[in-house]
């Protein structure tokens, strides 16, 4: 019957429509977009000139944004691994109610606006209301107040607080995974706490920290609205900078190569990590 | 008369041949099992019969109709699946309904319908049951009752007992067989159990690799097993490497030293199947000499692994109070004649 | 299985700590009765929450968020439901592919997606319109909903359908009947999720909202560029009381790990 295998296309069709016509098409514009050229007065001239790319690629201010980008992507990334992992395992360990309880509120705030949990940290973090200094000076941690607000610190701290709930949650999902017997398997061959959480539980745990970073990178890379907030006008990210770009300068083609620039980093990056991930740990994989 | 035929009935999956050329004839009100190790083919048959696969080759006729291009909704067979695919979110009444409303049977005759159906599988008084509230027997019988209350021309049973244990089984098995006894519903059976397929069947059709070895009444089959993969698939056998020859009252099987009559046999290195429950201990220094090497206690009988030189040799006997050899025991062993089946050894 | 010990518990205790800190905080500013950012010392007041009502541009963002959430995570549900059954039941050229596609806006940064429909939409004139507003949100939340509907329909016994097949029902039927609602927690849980992230969305959003069809998010997002007073932590508390309102739900009903993870993760308690 012909019609089984016309069946498929017609069940997936309209979506498929939808994303050639609304994902591929645009995305392609925007890259031809990044070609054109871009005066005061002029506006976009549709031609196909290199001047934007060589402008990104050659102008320093560029090169700096970049770098600022990814090392935030960077730092948020193993600072999301290094405490949202050991509270994947802390909840994995818990007991109902509890780790229903506390799992809600560790995941729970993906849902909520960024927009609101951003405006929580510039509240801790600036003005009548900054509890984060008030806290570390009568702790005696700090000698005077640190400055978050407009800094690559204040961005870390509150992209790390937007992003960690990605991190557990993909290490939850190993976890869950493993055979609560091997522990017990290993603890019956006379191995102490610390050596099955070393030996044992990390070895399952980490295909999922990995998962879980490349999430947490790419997210973080392309933050938009945690780095606006917090780093202000002058401290600007890829995304940010094509913003303005885009709606303040309104050069478009300069905002596009930003942007195809970020996107093929980015694209670059997640594909060179997962080769390496499924490399490394398939055996892991199931 | 046949009433399903199935002519040189054919499945390739890419280069993998998994029904190849199967021929059989099932009868008006006949109980036929497919049964065959996994990966034979018998679930591809099925699923071939049903409608949901379309086989590469070959015919399907039912009632001298052939079944190519009837959409599987339109085929009106009931289907008895694995896992029993009860519909999770219907009571089992309205599982059992609902091939009758697919009929568009009036209300008042199929409550009515329904109510003989699930009494008719000793399940009366359980219609309001949610699936996941039954019992896997309980589950198995809305299964049966769902497939037969819609009168369907062929019943497809595929390994419908294989998610019970043991002892629920063989319960199902004979109220099985008598459900299908009175009805009369012509039933194929898919199995990997030969004790199933044997309980139930009127004939067994034994498949291997995509073909049919034997088609034959149990009992048939089990005493003639027509090719050795038979023989090893149904029921415990020994294979005997030995030779056959020339002796004054025609051929003789030799097998170290002890020597059977063996008609019609060609001389020549020979292999002899013997059932392990045919075998008896033989006076002491006649027959096959061996050791016991383990013996096992099965209430209705000794299962016993006797070394001897042709290699170890499975003794089943019966449990008559009577004293059985230890572990280590010399033995001699021995059979009769006819209950032995000799076949030129392949070089 | 061990309880954890009292590192692993003060650690924990610190980790909740972070996570609710900027939340608690916001809902607390909010309380404030004086006319700047401060704690509510002494009284709480509702002054901030009263003063929402007279500034239209956050009632009418909510609203336009509210539309454009549940109008996109409809369309989308409606597109992954047939989407999520050709990929789970059907092996097809290009399926990996495909469904490759259908889950990219998971991985394209907003940012990239904003700017290729500001300039797609204004070439084709549907530049600032919300029916713009609402074929990109489908394409962002699609995904979401694509995740569940297909752990849903992967997870089912694919010889529940056939046994309906083989009891006389048509496909139409069958899927009415049969696999509609046995995939409905899937369909109803995406749902939720594609609406969800439909109302927070920002990013890409910033970029193609004019000033008539802009969402509370947008609305909130511009007006903390410009300054940060009582009025915006009130609207953001309100938002974070309706969300955690929902999440409630959403848990009860789902769970919440199943509903972010996109697959069942498996028994609660083993």
């Amino acid at each position: 019957m012909i019609a089984r295998r016309v069946v498929p296309w017609l069940l997936v069709g309209p979506a498929l429509l939808l994303f050639v016509a609304v994902v591929l098409i645009p995305i392609a514009m925007t890259l031809l977009l990044s070609f054109h050229r871009w005066g005061q007065f002029t506006g976009i001239e549709t031609v196909i000139v290199l001047d934007n790319w060589r402008e990104v690629i050659e102008d320093p201010y560029f090169a700096e944004m970049f770098l600022r980008t990814f090392r935030i992507a960077v730092l948020v990334t193993v600072a999301a691994a290094l405490i949202g992992a050991p509270e994947a395992y802390v909840l994995h360990r818990m007991r109902s109610p509890w780790k229903g309880i506390f799992l809600l509120i560790v995941l729970g705030p993906l849902l909520i606006s960024v927009v609101a949990r951003t405006l929580g940290w510039a509240l801790l973090f600036g003005g009548e209301t900054a509890l984060v200094n008030i806290v570390l000076l009568r702790l005696g941690l700090v000698a005077e107040p640190v400055r978050f607000m407009f800094t690559e610190t204040g961005v870390v701290i509150a992209l790390t607080h937007v992003l960690v709930p990605f991190m557990v949650l993909a290490v939850w999902a190993s976890l869950q995974r493993m055979d609560p017997r091997v522990d017990d398997a290993a603890v019956s061959l006379g191995a102490g706490r610390a050596t099955v959480l070393w030996r044992i539980v990390l070895p399952q745990a980490i295909p999922g920290i990995l998962g879980g970073a490349i999430i947490v990178f790419a997210l973080a890379a392309s933050a938009f609205a945690t780095p606006a907030i917090i780093g202000g006008r002058r401290l600007k990210v890829a995304s940010t900078l094509a913003y303005d770009e885009f709606l303040n300068t309104l050069n478009w083609p300069l905002g596009a190569a930003v942007a195809v620039l970020l996107l093929v980093a980015l694209a670059a990056i997640i594909v060179a990590a997962n080769r390496l991930v499924e490399r490394r740990f398939a055996q892991v994989f199931e | 008369m046949a009433f399903l035929a199935l002519e040189g009935l054919t499945k390739r999956f890419g280069p993998y041949l998994a029904v190849d050329g199967l021929e059989l004839t099932v009868g008006q009100g006949e109980f036929v099992s497919l049964l065959g190790p996994s990966g034979c083919g018998k679930t591809t048959t099925l699923q071939m019969i049903a409608g949901f696969v379309e086989p590469s080759a070959g015919r399907i006729l039912l009632g001298g109709q052939d079944l190519a291009g009837v959409a599987p909704n339109r085929r009106g067979l009931g289907i008895v699946f694995q896992s029993y695919a009860l519909f999770p979110h219907m009571t089992a009444a309205e599982n059992v309904a609902f091939g009758l409303e697919m009929r568009r049977v009036p209300r008042a005759e199929r409550e009515a319908r329904v109510r003989e159906a699930l009494a008719l599988v000793g399940l009366a008084g359980f219609e309001d049951r949610f699936p996941r509230r039954l019992s896997g027997g309980q589950q198995q019988r809305v299964a049966l009752a769902r497939a037969l209350v819609i009168r369907p021309e062929i019943l497809l049973l595929d390994e419908p007992l294989s998610n019970l244990d043991a002892k629920l089984r063989e319960e199902m098995q004979i109220e099985l067989r008598q459900i299908q006894r009175r009805l009369g519903t012509t039933t194929v059976l898919v199995t990997h159990d030969q004790g199933e397929a044997m309980a139930l069947s009127d004939r067994i059709a034994v498949m291997n690799r995509g073909r049919i070895e034997q088609v034959a009444p149990p009992h048939e089959a089990y005493e003639r097993p027509a090719t050795p993969f038979v023989a090893s698939f149904l029921g415990k056998t020994n294979l005997l490497a030995g030779l056959v020859r020339d002796g004054a009252d025609g051929p003789v099987f030799v097998l170290d030293g002890f020597a059977l009559p063996a008609h019609g046999a060609a001389p020549g290195p020979a292999i002899a199947t013997v059932r392990p429950e045919r075998i008896a201990f033989a006076d002491a220094g006649a027959g096959l000499a061996g050791t016991v090497a383990a013996r096992v206690f099965q209430g209705s009988h000794w299962m016993l692994s006797v070394e001897t030189a042709a290699g170890t040799v499975l003794v089943i006997r019966q449990n008559t109070g009577a004293e059985m050899p230890r572990e280590g025991a010399a033995v001699g062993l021995t059979w009769s004649p006819q209950d032995m089946a000799v076949r030129r050894a392949e070089p | 299985m061990n309880r954890n010990g009292w590192i692993a518990l003060t650690f924990h205790a610190l980790f909740i700590v972070f996570i609710l800190a900027p939340i608690v905080v916001v809902c607390v500013v909010a309380f404030t009765p004086e006319g700047f950012l401060s704690y509510p010392t002494h009284t709480w007041s509702l002054r901030w929450f009263r003063a929402i009502a007279r500034y239209p541009e956050f009632v009418d963002a909510f609203f336009a968020s509210l539309w454009l959430g549940l109008l996109s995570s409809a369309i989308a549900v409606a597109l992954s439901v047939p989407a999520a059954l050709a990929i789970a039941r059907h092996r097809f050229p290009g399926r990996e592919a495909i469904t490759a596609l259908f889950l990219s806006p998971l991985m394209i940064p907003h940012v990239v997606l904003g700017i290729a429909f500001l300039r797609f939409f204004t070439e084709i004139g549907l530049g600032g319109t919300f029916a713009g507003l609402v074929i990109s949100h489908v394409v962002i939340v699609l995904p979401f909903a694509l995740r569940l509907v297909l752990a849903s329909a992967a997870g089912m016994d694919r010889a529940i359908e056939n046994a309906a097949v083989s009891l006389g029902a048509s496909g139409l039927t069958t899927f009415r009947r049969i696999t509609l609602p046995l995939i409905a927690p899937g369909v109803a849980s995406g749902w939720a999720l594609a609406f969800i992230q439909s109302f927070d969305e920002v990013t890409m959003t910033v970029f193609i909202a004019a000033p008539g069809t802009t969402t509370l998010p947008v609305r909130m997002f511009l007006y903390i560029q410009d300054n940060i007073d009582p009025l915006v932590t009130s609207v953001s508390a309100a938002v974070i009381a309706l969300t955690v309102l929902f999440l409630i739900v959403l848990d009860r009903l789902y769970g919440i790990e199943r509903l972010l993870a996109g697959r069942a993760v498996g028994q609660d308690d083993r």
